[in-house]
């Protein structure tokens, strides 16, 4: 938290040094790890990483590492709690003066969606309850997406999962995390995909420089889960943001400020029938009635954005 | 040092604020809540340094207590019963982080049925956790086992969480007269935590827990736990010696009582042992030669102690206050377990399962275990275990049995 200055304003500022290491088990075109590399350039390795039980849990195995900081395993339900024992302990080594504050860290949760919108929310409540100053990134890929992509509370409506299989896929809806966050009023909350760097860029280096709870909701196009090639996770991610799928917004002070309102929003199923788990709105014939709903349902949510931004 | 009536729910709460403990994760649960009502008065009150952060789950409680001593403060914190299971998948992952601190556990039967007073089946339930054990049964070994918890857990040797158990009610909500050490002498006894490579700085890297793959790596940190928690043994004795020389108090890792000529034994933990100890006395002024032992640490488990307090002894009687549904008493299996093969062991090791709940083990039940075990050495047959219940309180429960038909029967005509 040294540098409060905002220096990221269009795409040529983004950072040219790549911290994250190489060679991780993640699957090829995982689009969550294309976030955390993204997120972890402008965070710096005076971070510790906290981790939930997930797939990015694979990123440090024993005696490996990809991180130039420090990386703390803790359980799937607690990761918050394990960020707020160690921002506690930080806090009382400097205010003994134990440690400088050069030594201090930026204390950053990792998580999956299968924790952040289920048994790891009653956690992540109450670090924000209590004001904890640091960083909650969930990559949300939309299902138990380490196990073999079983639906989750962010699983869209429709989609297969392997624990949806019917014809009409999962019948659920996805929970609204961004909204549930919001409604404890931390200090900032921001929907951020790694298919646009300069938004995400832009959005984590605001979070660094507020102090309190700060809630990063990461979409992550996930090749194995959704099924789709792994060399379309950005042309997915694009479209996710282009049909209004996946709103890029920001919460803080009070208000929702969307940061890219598509002028005009492609129709849905173009981002649909690129991904196997949709495959059956479309084959052996279209479900019309489906994707009827699907596109009113997002055309229902832009049409409640006020007309704003830049 | 002061000598002053303290609960021992107090007396927990006067271990960590001696010990000088920075940072205490809080979750509110029956027994235990008196003892961080305290600390948060004391901190509130400028009288104590710390800090006091309540937690949403005694699961969150632990994470952040492990977090914090991973990140090099020293940490107390305080759960009892369901909070102690709700926390169990933690107490396992963060015994394994090696990072050191106290946990107190007020004992309290398990759900279901749900109820509030003691039995050990909670503490037992975290026996292979990985946190070292200390069982008190009195008010005075609460404040002092927390102190020399402290030793324990951060010894370089073992780098381990500690639990101190007290048994809920009995000793939780029970006066006893308490010496309070001098606040120096134990600040000097406990020491400053030297983290040393445990911890979070920006200059220092670290991965903390980080997963394996393969049963090799696996196994490598479990046996260290193992071998860490079985140096405890060497350590606790040396902690022990040093608190007596500090304070004039020994507390050993087994007590004995009246056990050197005992020909017969009761074995018991916790606070009910003092009722084992009247009955000592009593049986003893009766002719009987029968003693107690009583183990305080049970991880690590001092077994050469017990196989010398028990060596030779004619017959045995375990109380278990705690049941293994399908097995019977836990401490009574671990005995069995130490003693086998032995010659000298005790040909007669008598199971007995009593104080479940909270319910009374009266002095006529130790009589008629003391002449259980009697009767089995002279049949040399070592009797089935035994459920302690008595017909009087068979006869209550079937008279709120009939009451519950009665009340249903008019309100369904």
């Amino acid at each position: 938290m040294t540098d409060k200055n905002h220096t990221i304003h269009s795409i040529k500022d983004l950072p040219s040094t790549h911290l994250l290491g190489t060679g991780t088990p993640m699957c090829a075109g995982c689009g969550a790890l294309d976030a955390v590399h993204q997120i972890y350039d402008i965070l710096g390795k005076k971070t510790v990483f906290v981790n939930a039980a997930g797939c990015m849990t694979l990123l440090s195995v024993y005696p490996f590492t990809p991180f130039r900081g420090s990386w703390l395993y803790t359980a799937m339900a607690s990761a918050p709690a394990g960020a707020q024992g160690v921002r506690d302990a930080l806090d009382i080594l400097l205010q003994q003066k134990r440690i400088d504050q050069d030594e201090d860290l930026e204390v950053i949760v990792l998580t999956g969606d299968g924790a952040a919108y289920g048994m790891g929310l009653s956690a992540t409540s109450g670090t924000m309850e209590r004001k904890l100053d640091y960083i909650y990134i969930c990559y949300d890929n939309e299902g138990y997406g380490n196990t073999g992509q079983q639906y989750s509370g962010a699983t869209p409506h429709a989609a297969r999962t392997s624990t949806s299989q019917g014809v009409s896929g999962f019948a659920g809806y996805k929970k609204n995390l961004f909204d549930i966050w919001a409604a404890h009023k931390p200090a900032y909350v921001a929907t951020v995909i790694g298919a646009d760097p300069l938004d995400l860029a832009k959005k984590i280096e605001k979070a660094r420089s507020i102090e309190g709870p700060r809630m990063i909701l990461v979409l992550s196009p996930c090749p194995t889960g959704w099924d789709y090639d792994p060399r379309e996770t950005v042309n997915i991610g694009q479209l996710a943001v282009k049909t209004g799928v996946w709103p890029l917004k920001e919460y803080v002070d009070g208000e929702v400020v969307h940061t890219r309102i598509p002028r005009q929003r492609a129709p849905v199923e173009e981002y649909l029938k690129l991904q196997g788990r949709f495959a059956h709105l479309f084959k052996p014939q279209r479900n019309e009635a489906l994707l009827a709903e699907i596109q009113a349902k997002v055309d229902a949510y832009w049409e409640k954005v006020p007309i704003q931004g830049k | 040092m002061k000598r002053t009536l303290l609960t021992g729910n107090g007396a927990a709460a006067w271990g960590a604020r001696l010990a000088a403990v920075d940072y205490v994760p809080a979750f509110p649960i029956t027994p235990q809540t008196e003892i961080i009502e305290t600390l948060a008065d004391w901190i509130d009150a400028g009288e104590m340094a710390g800090r006091l952060v309540t937690m949403e789950s005694e699961h969150s409680m632990i994470t952040a207590a492990g977090g914090a001593a991973a990140t090099g403060v020293r940490v107390f914190s305080a759960t009892s019963s369901q909070g102690l299971l709700y926390a169990m998948e933690m107490l396992y992952t963060v015994s394994g982080w090696r990072a050191p601190f106290v946990l107190v556990n007020v004992s309290r039967g398990l759900s279901s049925p749900i109820t509030l007073e003691p039995d050990h089946n909670d503490i037992l339930a975290a026996r292979d956790s990985g946190f070292l054990q200390i069982h008190c049964a009195s008010c005075q070994e609460v404040l002092d086992s927390t102190l020399m918890a402290y030793r324990l857990a951060e010894d370089e040797r073992v780098r381990l969480p500690v639990i101190v158990n007290l048994d809920g009610f009995y000793l939780s909500f029970t006066r006893e007269p308490v010496e309070i050490p001098d606040a120096d002498a134990a600040r000097q006894f406990v020491g400053s935590f030297d983290a040393e490579n445990i911890r979070f700085r920006a200059s220092a890297p670290e991965s903390q827990a980080v997963a394996v793959l393969g049963g090799g790596p696996y196994s490598y940190f479990r046996y260290e736990t193992h071998l860490a928690a079985m140096n405890g043994l060497a350590v606790y004795d040396e902690i022990a010696d040093e608190f007596n020389e500090c304070f004039g108090r020994k507390h050993e890792a087994v007590e004995a009582y009246k056990a050197d000529d005992a020909d017969y034994l009761f074995v018991m933990m916790g606070s009910f042992a003092t009722k084992a100890r009247e009955a000592v006395d009593r049986l003893r002024e009766e002719g009987w030669v029968i003693g107690l032992v009583r183990p305080r640490l049970l991880r690590p488990l001092p077994a050469a102690r017990l196989q010398q307090l028990l060596a030779g002894r004619k017959g045995v009687a375990v109380i278990d206050q705690n049941i293994s549904m399908g097995m019977g008493g836990v401490l009574h299996s671990e005995l069995a377990s130490v003693l086998y093969g032995r010659n000298d062991a005790p040909p007669i090791l008598a199971s007995f399962i009593g104080g479940l709940g909270g319910r009374d083990i009266s002095t006529e039940e130790f009589f008629e275990m003391a002449q259980a075990i009697r009767q089995a050495v002279e049949s040399g047959q070592t009797p089935p275990p035994r459920l302690l219940y008595t017909q009087t309180e068979l006869r209550e429960v079937r008279k709120l049995q009939a009451i519950a038909q009665v009340e249903r029967s008019t309100l369904s005509t």
